[in-house]
C-alpha cells in the first residue's frame, strides 16, 4: 500500500496501510513513543481503502478492512480517518485475536497486581483508567484487558486511550496537551480525542501483572457497592469477551480460574473522585 | 508480495520458505481462508518466534473449528433422523468427518449437505422444526430463483447458534450446462461410522471441481485447489483411483472441470496426477493460474480487469442468455 506504518502494542504488532497519507500522519504523531515491532513481523493488518475507486479523491471514504472484516462496517470521511486506523486495529483483536482470552476491560496495575474494570460503553472504565493512570497506577490498557491462558496473567495493551464526549475535558484538565491527539468531532460515537498514555504505561508496556480484583463500574447513580457472585461474574465475563466462544475449553478453564481466584464488586458512582476514593479504599483492603 | 505465489510455494514446499515477507504471506493465507492449512503445514519449520505463536493459535483456532463443523453435522442429522434419508456431508464438514487430509486445518463456514431431490420438501420442514430459519424473504424472486433453478435450498440458519446450512439436491445448479447425475452419487456414497454419509472419493473430487470451476467466479479458489491437492494425494494410493475418477467425470459430465482441476493442482501445489484424466495442458489454464494468485501481500485483491472476466464468466456458466438477460434486468430493479 502507499502509505504503511508499524506499531507495537503490548504483545501484538500492527500494520496499517492507507490509501491516504493524513490518518497514518495523525497516527504517527499519536503513536509517536511506541516501539516498531523488534522483528519487522506483523500479528494484524490494518487497511484503509476508499469505499470504491473513486472515493479516493471525490469525498474521500474511508473504508476499514484488513485481515478481518466485517461486511457492512460503515466507512468514514477522511477527517476521521485517525479513528478508521483505530477501530481497524480494535477489530483485528476483537475479531482475529486468539492466542489470549480477550476481555472488552479497562486494566490498571499498582504493586505488581492488577485490577480489571469492565461494564457496557459508557459505564466510564476508560475515563476512569485514564485517571487512575494518572494518579500512582500504571496503566495496562483502557479496552482490550489480554489474559494469558497458560499463566493466567494480564498483558498490557496500552494503545491510546480513547476519550469520548463529556471525558475529553475531564483529562485535558491533567494531562499535558502534547499527549492529546486531534479532537474528532461528529464522529458516530460523538465527540472523540485520543490520548497516549504516560511513559510509566509504554516503558513497561512488556509486563504483566496477575489480576487482583474485578469491578464492574458504573457511572451516573448514588454510590453504592454491592459483591458479585461467581455466577453472574462468568455471565458478564463471557459478554465482555469477544473471543470466549472460539477458545473453546482453554477459554472456559481460565476464565473460570479467574472468577476464582480474584473477588468481584460491582460499584455505582456519581462522579469520578468517588470511585478513585472507592478503588483506593479496596485496594488497601486487599494490601492489608 | 505482488501476488499470492509465496503462500503457494509455503503450502507446497514448507522447507522452502525462511527469511520472506512473512506479514504478508500470513496477510494473504487469512484472505484466502489458508491461514490453518499453512499453520499446519509450516509446523517444525524454523520461523520467528511471533510468527510460530500466531501458527500455533490457528492451529488451535482449527481444532475448534473442526468441533464446531462436526457438532452443527450432529445437529443436523438429529433433526433429519426421523426422515430416515440418505444424509451426504460435502465439503468441509464431510474432509472433516471423514477424517481425511484435507481437513488438516481446513476453515468450515456453512454445513454443505445433499439428500434426494424428492424429499426436500420434508428435509426443509424437519429443519425449520428443529430452530432453522430463513435467511432471505421466503417470498420473492430470490426464493423463487433458488426453488426452480438452484442446485440447493435457499439458506437456512439456526436461530440460536447462527450458523447456515445449505441443503444440496445435485452439485450444479439445474441452468448450468452440464447434468451431474445426483442419483448415482447418492447410490455410491459412503456410510460413515456415525450413519451420516459423504460422497464416494472420486465423487469427492468432482464436486470439488465442479464448485471451483464449473460454478462461482473462484473467489478463494486457492482453498479449494488445496482441498483437491489434498484429496488427490490422499486417494490416489487407492487402487483403480484414477480410473474411477475420469469414469465419475464423464458420468457427471465435469470431465474438462476435472481435467483443469488436475492440471491446476499440479501447476501450483505440484501434485502428481494421472496424464489421462488431466488432459493436455490449455493456454486459458495460465489465465486461471493469474486469476487464482490475484491477491497481494496486503491482502488485497488484485487484477480488478481479470476478476471481473471470471465473474461475467460465472454468470455465463451459470444461466443461458436469454435467462441471464431476466435475470439481470430483475436485480437491477431490486
Amino acid at each position: 500500500m502507499k502509505h504503511r506504518l508499524s506499531i507495537q502494542i503490548g504483545p501484538v504488532a500492527f500494520r496499517i496501510g492507507s490509501a491516504w497519507a493524513q490518518p497514518l500522519d495523525a497516527l504517527a504523531r499519536l503513536y509517536a513513543a511506541y516501539p516498531e515491532p523488534e522483528d519487522g513481523i506483523c500479528d494484524f493488518t490494518v487497511r484503509l481503502e476508499a469505499e470504491k475507486p473513486w472515493r479516493r479523491y471525490f469525498r474521500p471514504s474511508v473504508a476499514i478492512r484488513g485481515d478481518y472484516i466485517l461486511p457492512d462496517a460503515a466507512p468514514l470521511s477522511l477527517a476521521h480517518g485517525l479513528l478508521a486506523a483505530e477501530m481497524g486495529m480494535n477489530l483485528q483483536m476483537a475479531l482475529g485475536q486468539k492466542r489470549y482470552l480477550l476481555l472488552h476491560a479497562a486494566t490498571v496495575e499498582k504493586n505488581g497486581r492488577a485490577l480489571i474494570m469492565t461494564g457496557e460503553s459508557g459505564a466510564g472504565k476508560s475515563t476512569l483508567a485514564a485517571l487512575l493512570g494518572e494518579r500512582g497506577w500504571r496503566l495496562m490498557g483502557d479496552e482490550f484487558a489480554l489474559l494469558d491462558m497458560d499463566s493466567g496473567m494480564l498483558l498490557p495493551f496500552p494503545r491510546a486511550v480513547s476519550l469520548k464526549n463529556g471525558a475529553i475535558a475531564v483529562m485535558e484538565a491533567q494531562v499535558a496537551p502534547g499527549r492529546f491527539g486531534p479532537r474528532l468531532e461528529g464522529t458516530p460515537k460523538g465527540d472523540i480525542r485520543h490520548m497516549r498514555p504516560n511513559r510509566n504505561a509504554l516503558s513497561r508496556m512488556g509486563e504483566g501483572a496477575m489480576p487482583a480484583l474485578i469491578l464492574f463500574p458504573r457511572f451516573g447513580a448514588a454510590q453504592a457497592v454491592r459483591s458479585v457472585g461467581a455466577a453472574e461474574i462468568f455471565m458478564r465475563l463471557t459478554q465482555a469477551s469477544t473471543n470466549y466462544v472460539s477458545l473453546g475449553r482453554r477459554g472456559f478453564d481460565s476464565l473460570t480460574r479467574l472468577i476464582a481466584n480474584n473477588p468481584a464488586l460491582a460499584i455505582d458512582y456519581p462522579d469520578t473522585d468517588s470511585a478513585i476514593g472507592l478503588v483506593d479504599d479496596f485496594w488497601r483492603e486487599l494490601a492489608a | 508480495m505482488r501476488n499470492a505465489r509465496l503462500l503457494v510455494r509455503a503450502l507446497g514446499d514448507p522447507a522452502s520458505v525462511r527469511a520472506c515477507d512473512w506479514a504478508g504471506l500470513i496477510s494473504a493465507a487469512r484472505a484466502e481462508q489458508l491461514i490453518g492449512s499453512l499453520a499446519f503445514r509450516m509446523e517444525g519449520q524454523a520461523v520467528p518466534p511471533r510468527v510460530a505463536a500466531i501458527f500455533e493459535a490457528a492451529r488451535r483456532d482449527s481444532a475448534q473449528a473442526r468441533t464446531q463443523a462436526l457438532w452443527e453435522a450432529e445437529m443436523a442429522h438429529r433433526a433429519l433422523a426421523p426422515l430416515g434419508l440418505p444424509i451426504i456431508l460435502m465439503k468441509g464438514t464431510a474432509f472433516h468427518a471423514a477424517g481425511l487430509d484435507a481437513s488438516v486445518g481446513r476453515s468450515v463456514g456453512d454445513l454443505d449437505i445433499m439428500v434426494p431431490h424428492d424429499s426436500l420438501d420434508a428435509v426443509e420442514a424437519a429443519l425449520i422444526g428443529a430452530g432453522w430459519e430463513h435467511v432471505k424473504d421466503a417470498q420473492g424472486y430470490d426464493d423463487e430463483y433458488y426453488r426452480r433453478w438452484m442446485h440447493e435450498l435457499p439458506p437456512l440458519i439456526h436461530r440460536t447458534r447462527d450458523r447456515m446450512i445449505d441443503v444440496h439436491h445435485t452439485i450444479l445448479p439445474l441452468t448450468a450446462r452440464p447434468r451431474p447425475d445426483a442419483q448415482a452419487m447418492i447410490a455410491a456414497s459412503v456410510e460413515l461410522e456415525n450413519g451420516l454419509r459423504i460422497l464416494c472419493p472420486a465423487d469427492i473430487v468432482v464436486h470439488a471441481a465442479a464448485h471451483l470451476f464449473a460454478d462461482g467466479n473462484l473467489a478463494g479458489g486457492l482453498r479449494n485447489l488445496w482441498d483437491i491437492d489434498r484429496l488427490l494425494r490422499e486417494f490416489a494410493a487407492q487402487p483403480g483411483f484414477w480410473a474411477s475418477l475420469g469414469e465419475c467425470a464423464r458420468l457427471h459430465q465435469i470431465g474438462p472441470h476435472v481435467g483443469r482441476a488436475l492440471r491446476l493442482s499440479h501447476r501450483l501445489y505440484g501434485t502428481p496426477v494421472d496424464k489421462a484424466v488431466a488432459g493436455r495442458a490449455r493456454l486459458t489454464d495460465l489465465l486461471f493460474e493469474m486469476r487464482l494468485l490475484a491477491r497481494n501481500g496486503w491482502g488485497q485483491e488484485k487484477a480488478k480487469a481479470l476478476r471481473f472476466a471470471f465473474y461475467v464468466r460465472s454468470h455465463w456458466l451459470r444461466m443461458p442468455p436469454l435467462m441471464l438477460a431476466r435475470h439481470l434486468w430483475v436485480k437491477a430493479r431490486s
